[in-house]
C-alpha cells in the first residue's frame, strides 16, 4: 500500500484494517505521534488527513491511502518551526509533552479553517485533546499567540 | 512519595537509611558493584568534572540530569542551579537523562529516585556545586594559559574574561580544564549574586516536545525489539489456570506466546499484532480471595473497622471526655475512593537479557529499586544492570513503584523469549493495572464548648497501607501507623486542647500506592473541609477563623492574608461562590480559594483558582507558577470525576469515558502568587493538588449550604 506521509512516498505492507497511529510508529517509526487510548477520547494520536484532523488510532490505513498524511514531524517545514510550535515554545505551554503533539496538531488544523479563534472557539476544538499535566490555560494563550504570528507573517509576506 | 518521607530523610542520615531499608542494604552492594560507568570521565577530550556536566571543545554544554524529567520542570530546574554557579550561556545547554548509577542518588533518600516533591531541594547544593567546581577550573585552565592570577579573573556567558579584557569561551578552555584537579572545596554565590535562580525561566525542553523529537517510553526504538501485551488477571491476586494460544499464534504477526508470573504475555512485531494475539486467546482464570470483591461491601468493611480501637497517630488530651461534654457537636464521615493515576503515558518498558545482563529503556522515576528488582527478574548481579531513563509522559507517582512492576514484567519476558521486548500496556491494562490511590473511609467527631469554642477533634482513619509488603515498611510504619496515609491530620496544625487521631489498616489485596500528594490528597480534604464546618458552626468568616486557630504558624497566616487579597475574598461576582483551602506538605504550603458557580441541572463549574505558595525559595518561579496550575487541574480531575470501583473483583472503569478528567473547556484560571519567605525550601510538583477539592467543597457550601463529603463530587 502506498502512503504519501509529510509530502513522503512510502509503501507499507500492513493490512487495509489496522489502524494508521501503530503504522506510523511501529512500521515507520514516527513516534512524534501518540497513543493514550485506543478509542478517539483522548486526541494524543491527532494527525492530518488532507489538511483536517484525524484520530490515527481510529483511521484504518487503507482509508489514508492515496491521501496527504501529516504528522506532528511534518510540520515544521525548510527548517522552520510551524507558528503553532514557535507560539508553544513562547507560552512555555508543555510540561511532561506526551499529549502536545495532538495539541498541536488540532490546533493547526483549527486555524486553518479560524484563524482568529475565540476561547468559546478554542474549547471546542481542542475539548477532544487530554492533557493530564492541565496545561489548557497555556494551550488556550499558545493557541492566541500562534494566531498573532500566522498574523503577522501574513501581513510581512504581502508588504 | 509523601512528606513523611521527607521527614523520614530530614531526620536521619543517609547511613542510617540505607542500613535500616533493604533497598539500602541493596543499594550498598549495588553501589560497589556497579562499574563507574559515569561514562562522562572516560570521554575526552570533552571536560567532565564531575557526574553532572560535560562541556565540549564547540562550547556545548550537557547536563546529566539525576532526576526523571516527567512534565514537572525540573530539567529546566537542574540546568539554573548549574548554569548560575558555572556562567554558563543558557543556550548552549541541553539536558539528558543520567544513567542509572550511584552518583545520581538522591542526596537524602540515598538511592537514585524522583518523588516526593524533593528533587528541586535535595539537588540545590550539589547541582550548584558541581556549576562551580566547572567554572573554577575553566578559570584556572584560562589563568594558566594567560599566565596571570586566576583571582584576576571573571566569567560570563561561557566565558572567561581577563582584565586586561582578553576572553576565552569554555569551550577553548574545555580540554586544558579536563587536565584539572577540582578543587575539595568551592565557594558558592551569596543568593544576591544569582542572576537566574529566582527569576522566570522558560523550560529547556520544549523544542523536543513541540516537534516530536522528544523519546518517551514508548518511543525506545531497539533493533530487533519485538512487542508484547499481557493478559492480566481480571481479578488482583488472579491466577492463570490454563491457557490455549493455538489461536493466538496464528495472528500474522504474533511470534511468541509465554506465560509470566504476571498472566500470559504474546510478544509479536508489533502493538496491533499483539492486540489481536491476545484477543484470540482463551485463559482459564483462577481469580483468587478477591473474586467477590465489591465496592459497595467494602464500605460497610471499613466502616465497621473505623468502630475497631485503631493505632494511635496523635493524641492530645481526652477527646472523648471532650467530646461528651460539648454543647455543639459536628460528626461526619467521608468516603474517598481508589484513583488511577491515568498518566498519559500508559505505564511501559523495553527490556532485552542478555547471557551477560540486562538492558532497560523505561519511562520510570524509582532507577535505585528498578535496578535492582530489574536484577533479580533477569537472574543477574545488579551491577549487570543498565538502566535508562527516557522521558515520562507524565508519573504523579505510577511510575515510581517498589515492586516495579512494570519493569520486571519486560524482563520476565525478554528472558523467556530471548529478545528484547517493549512491553506495552494500553489505556485499558493501565486503567485496571491497579496501584491506586487507596480508597479510604475517615469518621470526624468535633466537639465545641459553651463559649463556641473548638475544643475536641477525632479522626478515624481507615485504608490499605501503601508502604505495608514493602521495603520501606521498617521506616515508615510505626506501632500500625502508616505514617503516609495520616499525614496532614496527624500534624493537624490548628489549636484545639483535645485531638486524637487513629489509623485502622485494612488487610485489602488491590495494589495501592502513592499518588501525586500520597496521603495529603485526602487528609487535606477531611481537615479543610471540617475546620469550614467549624468556621460556619461559629458563625465566623472561614478564613479569619483559620487564621486565629493558626496563631503559631506564621506562614500560613501570611499565606491567607494575601489569598484574602488577591481573591478578591468576599466580593465574588454575583452567581459565584468562594471557598477556601490551606495545606502543608512536602515541606511547602500552598492555600488556595476555588471560585464556582452551579449552573442548571447542578452543573458545577470552577471558574478560577487564586493560589498562594510558599515554598521557601522558588528556583524558577515560571516553574512553580506552572506545577499550582498543574496540580490543581489534577486535584480537579479527582474530585468532579476520579473513581475506580469494583464489582464481582473486576475494576469498573478502563478507559477516558468512564475514568473521566478535566478537559480544556472545564479547566479554571489558575492564578499563583509566590511567597519567597526564605524559610528552608519545599517541593512544589504535590503541595497544589490538596486543597483544591476542600476548596470547591467549600464553595459549594457557601452555594447551596450543602456539605459534600463523598468524592467525587455528586450535586445532582
Amino acid at each position: 500500500m502506498k502512503l504519501s506521509i509529510n509530502g513522503n512516498a512510502v509503501e507499507v505492507s500492513a493490512a487495509a484494517d489496522t489502524p494508521l497511529l501503530w503504522v506510523l510508529r511501529d512500521d515507520l517509526g514516527l513516534t512524534g505521534t501518540k497513543f493514550g487510548c485506543g478509542l478517539g477520547l483522548c486526541g494524543a494520536c491527532t494527525v492530518h488527513l488532507d489538511g483536517e484532523a484525524v484520530r490515527s488510532c481510529q483511521t484504518p490505513v487503507g482509508l489514508a491511502a492515496g491521501r496527504s498524511i501529516t504528522t506532528i514531524e511534518g510540520l515544521a517545514t525548510g527548517g522552520k518551526l510551524h507558528n503553532v510550535q514557535q507560539a508553544w515554545i513562547e507560552q512555555d505551554v508543555v510540561q511532561c509533552g506526551y499529549c502536545q503533539s495532538g495539541q498541536i496538531m488540532t490546533t493547526t488544523a483549527l486555524l486553518r479553517k479560524n484563524p482568529h479563534p475565540t476561547d468559546a472557539q478554542i474549547d471546542e476544538a481542542l475539548a477532544g485533546n487530554i492533557c493530564r499535566c492541565g496545561t489548557y490555560e497555556k494551550i488556550r494563550a499558545g493557541v492566541h499567540r500562534a494566531a498573532e504570528l500566522a498574523a503577522s507573517g501574513a501581513k510581512k509576506g504581502t508588504e | 512519595m509523601s512528606t513523611t518521607l521527607l521527614n523520614v530523610a530530614n531526620d536521619l542520615s543517609r547511613r542510617a537509611f540505607l542500613k535500616n531499608s533493604a533497598i539500602g542494604g541493596g543499594l550498598i552492594i549495588a553501589m560497589k558493584w556497579l562499574p563507574a560507568k559515569l561514562a562522562a570521565a572516560e570521554v575526552s577530550p570533552e571536560f567532565a568534572p564531575n557526574a553532572f556536566l560535560r562541556i565540549a571543545p564547540d562550547g556545548a554544554i550537557t547536563i546529566l540530569a539525576k532526576h526523571s524529567e516527567m512534565g514537572q520542570g525540573i530539567y529546566t530546574s537542574l540546568a539554573i542551579l548549574i548554569a548560575e554557579e558555572l556562567d554558563a550561556d543558557w543556550a548552549k545547554i541541553s539536558v539528558e537523562a543520567a544513567p542509572a548509577a550511584p552518583a545520581y542518588a538522591h542526596t537524602a533518600f540515598g538511592m537514585q529516585m524522583t518523588g516526593g516533591s524533593t528533587s528541586t531541594w535535595e539537588a540545590f547544593d550539589q547541582m550548584r556545586k558541581a556549576g562551580a567546581t566547572a567554572r573554577g577550573l575553566l578559570v584556572q585552565a584560562a589563568a594558566q594559559k594567560w599566565g596571570v592570577d586566576a583571582g584576576s579573573l571573571r566569567t560570563e556567558n561561557s566565558a572567561v574574561i581577563a582584565a586586561d579584557g582578553r576572553r576565552a569561551s569554555y569551550g577553548e578552555l574545555a580540554s586544558a580544564a579536563a587536565l584539572l584537579t577540582p578543587p575539595a572545596e568551592v565557594k558558592l554565590k551569596a543568593p544576591s549574586q544569582f542572576s537566574l535562580i529566582g527569576k522566570p525561566t522558560k523550560r529547556i525542553d520544549s523544542l523536543e516536545k513541540v516537534t516530536g523529537r522528544g523519546v518517551f517510553g514508548l518511543d525506545v526504538k531497539v533493533p530487533g525489539a519485538l512487542t508484547a501485551l499481557v493478559a492480566r488477571p481480571p481479578v488482583f491476586g488472579g491466577k492463570v489456570k490454563t491457557f490455549d494460544d493455538s489461536a493466538a499464534k496464528k495472528i500474522s504477526g504474533v511470534k511468541y506466546v509465554v506465560a509470566v508470573p504476571s498472566g500470559v504475555a504474546v510478544v509479536a512485531t508489533g502493538v496491533w499484532a499483539a492486540k489481536q494475539g491476545r484477543e484470540a486467546l482463551k485463559i482459564d482464570w483462577d481469580n483468587g480471595a478477591l473474586a467477590m470483591f465489591d465496592s459497595a461491601k467494602q464500605k460497610e468493611n471499613y466502616l465497621a473497622l473505623a468502630a475497631e480501637k485503631g493505632a494511635n497517630a496523635r493524641k492530645d488530651g481526652d477527646t472523648t471526655a471532650a467530646f461528651a461534654s460539648a454543647t455543639t457537636k459536628i460528626e461526619g464521615l467521608f468516603d474517598l475512593p481508589y484513583l488511577a493515576h491515568a498518566a498519559m503515558e500508559p505505564v511501559n518498558a523495553t527490556a532485552h537479557v542478555r547471557a551477560d545482563g540486562v538492558e532497560v529503556w523505561a519511562p520510570t522515576q524509582f532507577q535505585g529499586v528498578d535496578a535492582l528488582n530489574a536484577a533479580k527478574a533477569a537472574g543477574v548481579p545488579p551491577d549487570r544492570v543498565t538502566l535508562h531513563t527516557t522521558l515520562l509522559g507524565g508519573g504523579f507517582g505510577r511510575k515510581a513503584n517498589p515492586a516495579s512492576d512494570f519493569i520486571v514484567e519486560a524482563v520476565e519476558i525478554s528472558r523467556a523469549v530471548g529478545v528484547p521486548v517493549r512491553v506495552v500496556w494500553l489505556r485499558e491494562d493501565d486503567m485496571r493495572g491497579g496501584f491506586y490511590r487507596p480508597r479510604t473511609v475517615v469518621t470526624a467527631k468535633l466537639g465545641f464548648d459553651a463559649s463556641g469554642k473548638l475544643v475536641s477533634w477525632e479522626n478515624q482513619i481507615v485504608n490499605q497501607s501503601i508502604i505495608k509488603g514493602t521495603p520501606f515498611e521498617p521506616m515508615m510504619i510505626k506501632d500500625g501507623v502508616d505514617s503516609t496515609q495520616v499525614e496532614g491530620l496527624a500534624d493537624l496544625p490548628y489549636a484545639i486542647p483535645n485531638v486524637r487521631v487513629d489509623y485502622h489498616m485494612a488487610p485489602v489485596g488491590v495494589p495501592v500506592l502513592w499518588w501525586r500528594s500520597v496521603g495529603h490528597s485526602f487528609t487535606a480534604f477531611v481537615k479543610e473541609t471540617l475546620i469550614d464546618d467549624a468556621a460556619h458552626a461559629a458563625k465566623r468568616d472561614p478564613i479569619d477563623y483559620r487564621i486565629e486557630l493558626l496563631a503559631t504558624q506564621p506562614r500560613q497566616i501570611a499565606i491567607l492574608r494575601l489569598l484574602k487579597e488577591k481573591s478578591n475574598w468576599g466580593i465574588a461576582p454575583k452567581g459565584r461562590f468562594q471557598g477556601v483551602a490551606i495545606q502543608e506538605s512536602f515541606g511547602s504550603i500552598v492555600g488556595q480559594v476555588a471560585e464556582i458557580s452551579i449552573g442548571a441541572g447542578g452543573v458545577l463549574t470552577v471558574h478560577k483558582v487564586t493560589a498562594v505558595v510558599d515554598c521557601g525559595t522558588a528556583v524558577n518561579p515560571a516553574g512553580v507558577r506552572a506545577q499550582i496550575m498543574s496540580a490543581v487541574v489534577y486535584g480537579l480531575s479527582a474530585a468532579l470525576y476520579g473513581e475506580i470501583t469494583f464489582k464481582g473483583g473486576q475494576v469498573e472503569q478502563s478507559n477516558f469515558h468512564d475514568y473521566q478528567v478535566v478537559r480544556l473547556p472545564e479547566a479554571p484560571i489558575v492564578e499563583t502568587h509566590i511567597i519567597n519567605s526564605g524559610e528552608k525550601m519545599g517541593g512544589v510538583g504535590e503541595p497544589g493538588t490538596p486543597p483544591i477539592a476542600p476548596a470547591v467543597s467549600n464553595a459549594i457550601l457557601a452555594a447551596t449550604g450543602k456539605r459534600l463529603r463523598t468524592l467525587p463530587f455528586k450535586l445532582a
